[in-house]
């Protein structure tokens, strides 16, 4: 069961604004289907090693060799907000807050 | 025009190879189509084929191809059924898309999805839903509901979509064509806008058997951009099998029983496809997939939270829709996401954030991950005693437009029966196996990794005996 | 009584590698070029791009493994490290999380806990105030920088001061160079230093409640904010309050240390296994190719010095851990090896000379100038005091110390010819009562005529031969 201020704890994780209604119908919804879900913790999976990968591959490397790069204003072409500099041209972003730092 | 758009895109491309009919015309004669369809099937059309060498000496013959929203195609828009990419028009295009425009195949426009891939009926695209050219007031299956109801409808010769976890088989299904999921790494996922990374598969949805062998031929191979992809053992073969002597069907209890819900006429169909396999020689057992009823569950899990992370990306700095930019950067995140992606999404990021975060791990994903190796290890355990494992697709024939949109549970029970393979990277087919009151049933075939030319031509065998008429949903 | 308390100091290093290409694709690393012009679809996480690891950037962490004398891992994988920032275009780092490419080892007296591969965020650089009259400030990304490969090396809490802390970060960098893994350059960014710092009275063995330093990123910010968090720390125990656990970030400018996030924004990065990259297993290939690639490591270097050369280990660490000054002494023990130890007395006199941070070889000192010098000295062609001054002259207009040694009339005095016999003779005449000392035996005496003559000689006599000549005139009968 999840609660109202679990869903606001992972919508603030998932960076989603969720309105009352949406809190609530998401509360409800993701109960639900977790409630089915749960179910496989029933199992018994000692020493049952998880699958991150289907094929069986390894060591998939890249010669460290230069491919072309985009011109810049490809790179710009579709952003919300490029902004000119005096450096040069870069990707305009409201400036974070010090809590909000990695 | 009626008799061009009668032909299969094989049959299409072998005229063109001849000089029989002329590759501009035959773009033309669907071109005309798409551009007018009502099915909402595409989001963008093509003016003309991109310019590019001789029609007839490439081995696609300049049959034209319909291209699930979700590939990167260069300038064109690339918008994953989602209105946080809308006019998104990528600067460079997906591999599997490059390769069959140089194999011959230019891109004939951009399919209807559900957004992000999240879905089985199409309703949750951010352009509005897919009607199903069979009745349409149903839902043409999902994700890939625009490139099924598109060559269903024959608004396209052939499509190609993808398959996370039912997304190209159901639709096939529901919309009375072919559909085929490969095996994992057997196609390029480069370029192709990710919803989950570890079953995202691209695949053929075709009119016939032999469409779906000839289009999979030019997908496959190991793409240096893509690290998950692998060689295909030879080539794909084009399907010949006139009958099934020696191939060992299993028919898994556990998805054909009561839990999947299965539908009488979709289990009628299924059941007699299964006389007309033994009818051609082959032999059907029933065999056991124990934890393939926990496969949905695990998907569940799986999925969401690797979507979770796979779209951290639309955060409103590089691309996308931006909302309220003035405001705090957090304030930008939220509300562009809020804004931008639809409810399904949100509820897949949600769910798939809680099932990673602290604390949750162990109980979710880590344990969907083990589940996944049972699952994995019971078909390695089937396919020792059979060939192919058989279901039907979906356990329903297409529904109402609506009828399933307010219980996300009752949706997710679309793929009950095509999850657990997506689980085990393995391949899966679904053709029409005939109608049920009016609407198509799928039949559904897997086999082990890389199996997908006998796959192919065990299908195509069927195809032949069950003599599937689609035409009505063409006119 | 008052507590005792010592600091408990580990770090954690991220090194940019200088391999060509970036983490994860083709885009050429660049430093200091136009905005934006080294990116492609990989590094700015455009829709349906994949990541593919960079073969060298591999082989660099298993050169640094290898060193370090760490245990390599069978199989390593990338996992996602999920966060939102604007300089983490796919809203995700590509990180080793529980299965890092080498655990264990050690550089120097310091355990290596861990050192794992990811890639590096891009460059976020603040605009301010904007100048409008709603809204935040601005500030824009440069995806340059994004998807540098790094490894991040975290060591075992076991650097016991801030001046540890910066003499042991002096040999990692020192490692890494020789290596050739990394410019491990502080002040472009290459070589960043995180602390974590926690204090315990003096004799115990349990850790204190550690704080996170960030932004420690020159050897001098280092050892001053260590030494700040160590005070503050102590201070709160004394006062008899605990110490919270935070992450703080070090302004040099004010010497302060602030918190970087409010403890209620605890992170939670929801790790989990890349699915867009397959595992790395470290072949015997690999490992024997990433092992072949290991030159001589400056502890190794310093051990030689001692064994082969016979210098002081003092006096091999000053040479071996800072690798220009071990080249520059190799060339010059190559040109004359005659007297290694002598020869390696005079590389504190030129780098006192030339400045601490310079670059000997790029001196107008020649290794070979410095070695025919030293072999001067050693033949007592000049003296010890001469041969300094000549030094100067070498590194003001280069040459050759022959030369200097002529032009300047520097040449050491010998009895014959040179006149010194005759001053020696002047010495003791000038003062009787110590020549009379001398000669009833009392060396001491020795001293004012010994002075008496290198004053006469300005500096130019050899001591030695100057004690022989008065000796040999006054006794020691
Ligand atoms: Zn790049």
């Amino acid at each position: 069961m999840l609660d109202r201020a679990q869903v606001l704890h992972v919508a603030r994780l998932a960076r989603l604004e969720l309105d009352d209604d949406e809190v609530q119908r998401m509360a409800a919804e993701l109960s639900h289907v977790l409630d089915h879900i749960e179910k496989i913790r029933e199992l018994d999976l000692d020493g049952v090693a998880p699958t991150s990968h289907v094929v069986d591959i390894v060591n998939r490397l890249r010669a460290d060799e230069p491919m072309p790069c985009f011109p810049p204003e490809v790179a710009l072409a579709a952003a919300p907000e490029p902004l000119r500099t005096a450096a040069g041209t870069g990707f305009g972003v409201p400036s974070p807050l010090a809590d909000e730092s990695p | 025009m009626t008799e061009l758009i009668d032909l299969t895109a094989a049959q299409a491309a072998r005229g063109v190879q001849t000089g029989e009919i002329g590759a501009a015309e035959l773009f033309e004669a669907y071109r005309r189509r798409a551009a007018g369809e009502e099915l909402n099937a595409f989001l963008w059309v093509a003016d003309s084929p991109a310019a590019g060498g001789s029609p007839a000496d490439r081995p696609l013959g300049g049959v034209p191809l319909a291209v699930k929203d979700l590939f990167c195609t260069e300038g064109v828009p690339s918008q994953a059924g989602s209105r946080i990419l809308e006019g998104y028009r990528p600067p460079y295009t997906a591999t599997v898309v490059a390769k069959l425009t140089a194999a011959g195949a230019p891109l004939l426009g951009k399919t209807n999805q559900d957004e992000f891939a999240m879905g089985s009926s199409n309703e949750n695209s951010g352009y509005g839903a897919v009607l199903n050219p069979w009745d349409r007031g149903r839902v043409p299956g999902g994700s890939s509901g625009g490139s099924a109801a598109a060559v269903a409808a024959g608004l396209a010769p052939w499509a190609i979509g993808t398959d996370t976890g039912g997304s190209i088989r159901q639709p096939a299904a529901l919309c009375g064509i072919v559909g085929l999921k490969p095996t994992y790494g057997a196609c390029s996922r480069y370029g192709m806008i990710a919803f989950a990374s570890s079953l995202d598969q691209a695949g053929p949805l075709t009119r016939d058997v032999t469409d779906a062998a000839l289009l999979f031929r030019h997908m496959v191979g190991h793409d240096p951009c893509d690290s998950t992809s692998v060689e295909f053992p030879g080539q794909v073969a084009l399907p010949v099998a006139e009958d099934l002597r020696g191939i060992r069907l299993g028919v898994p209890e556990e998805l054909t029983g009561d839990a999947g819900g299965v539908q009488s006429g979709v289990r009628e169909s299924f059941e007699a496809t299964l006389n007309l396999a033994e009818g051609l020689g082959a032999s059907v057992e029933p065999c056991r997939l124990p934890h393939a009823p926990h496969a949905l569950s695990a998907y569940y899990l799986i999925a969401p939270a690797e979507a979770s992370a796979n779209l951290a990306r639309y955060d409103g700095v590089r691309y996308g829709l931006r909302v309220d930019g003035d405001a705090d950067l957090i304030t930008m995140y939220s509300r562009t996401r809020a804004r931008g992606f639809g409810p399904e999404v949100k509820r897949r990021i949600m769910l798939g954030t809680y099932a990673l975060s602290s604390g949750y791990y162990d109980a979710y994903y880590g344990t969907a991950q083990k589940v996944r190796t049972k699952i994995s290890e019971d078909f390695r355990v089937a396919f020792e005693q059979f060939d192919f494992i058989a279901t039907p697709t979906s356990p329903w024939t297409a529904f109402e437009l609506g009828s399933k949109t307010d219980d996300p549970l009752a949706m997710y029970f679309n793929d009950f029966c095509t999850v657990p393979m997506s689980l085990a990277g393995i391949p899966a087919i679904s053709i029409p196996s005939g109608l049920s009151e009016g609407l198509p049933v799928g039949f559904h075939l897997a086999g082990p990794a890389f199996s997908e030319s006998r796959l192919l031509d065990v299908a195509y065998a069927l195809e032949r005996a069950i003599g599937f008429d689609g035409r009505v949903a063409r006119t | 009584m008052r507590t005792e308390y010592e600091p408990v100091i580990g770090l954690e290093i991220h090194v940019q590698l200088s391999t060509r290409t970036k983490m994860f694709c083709g885009c050429e690393l660049s430093f200091g070029d136009e905005p934006n012009t080294h990116t492609c679809a990989v590094c700015l996480g455009l829709p349906g791009a994949l990541p593919v690891v960079n073969e060298r950037a591999i082989h660099f962490g298993l050169m640094i493994g290898l060193a370090f004398g760490c245990d390599i891992a069978e199989r390593s994988e990338f996992h996602r490290k999920n966060y939102f920032y604007p300089d983490l275009p796919k809203g995700y780092q590509i990180s080793q999380y529980d299965q890092p490419l080498c655990r264990g080892g050690e550089v120097g007296d310091v355990r290596i806990h861990r050192v794992h591969l990811e890639e590096d965020a891009a460059k976020l650089n603040h605009l301010g105030e904007s100048g409008r009259i709603h809204g935040s400030g601005r500030s824009w990304v440069d995806f340059n920088r994004g998807g540098t490969p790094l490894v991040e090396i975290v060591t075992e809490p076991d650097i016991r001061s801030p001046e540890h802390a910066r003499e042991w970060l002096t040999l990692l960098r020192t490692t890494l160079r020789v290596l050739g893994v990394s410019d491990v350059n502080m002040a472009e960014g290459s070589l960043r230093c995180d602390a974590n710092v926690s204090v315990r009275p003096v004799g115990s063995t349990e850790l204190g409640t550690k704080t996170e330093l960030k932004n420690l990123n020159s050897f001098r910010f280092l050892e001053r904010g260590l030494r700040a968090e160590i005070r503050r720390q102590i201070d709160l125990l004394q006062a008899g309050e605990p110490v919270v656990q935070e992450t703080l970030h070090y302004d040099p400018r004010s010497d302060r240390l602030t918190p970087l996030r409010s403890k209620e924004e605890a992170h939670d990065y929801r790790y989990f296994p890349e699915p867009d990259l397959v595992p790395v297993l470290a072949t015997e290939e690999m490992i024997a190719a990433a092992r072949a690639a290991i030159p001589e490591l400056p502890a190794d270097r310093a051990a030689r010095f001692e064994r082969e050369l016979g210098l002081s280990a003092e006096r091999a660490r000053l040479l071996a851990f800072r690798s220009e000054l071990g080249d520059y002494y190799e060339r010059a023990v190559a040109a004359d090896g005659e007297d290694p130890v002598g020869l390696a007395n005079w590389i504190p006199q030129l780098v006192e000379r030339i400045g601490p941070d310079a670059n000997p070889a790029e001196s107008s000192v020649a290794p070979e100038s410095l070695a025919t010098l030293a072999a001067m000295v050693a033949a007592k062609e000049v003296s010890r005091d001469a041969a300094r001054e000549v030094l100067t002259l070498l590194v003001r207009e280069g040459g050759d110390p022959r030369t200097i040694v002529e032009r300047e009339g520097l040449g050491a005095l010998s009895g014959e010819g040179d006149g010194l016999a005759e001053i020696v003779q002047r010495a003791i005449e000038s003062d009787p009562a110590a020549a009379a000392q001398v000669r009833s035996g009392n060396r001491k005496a020795l001293g004012p005529l010994v002075g008496y003559v290198m004053r006469e000689t300005k500096g130019r006599a050899d001591g030695g031969e100057v004690t022989r000549l008065i000796l040999e005139r006054l006794g020691p009968s």
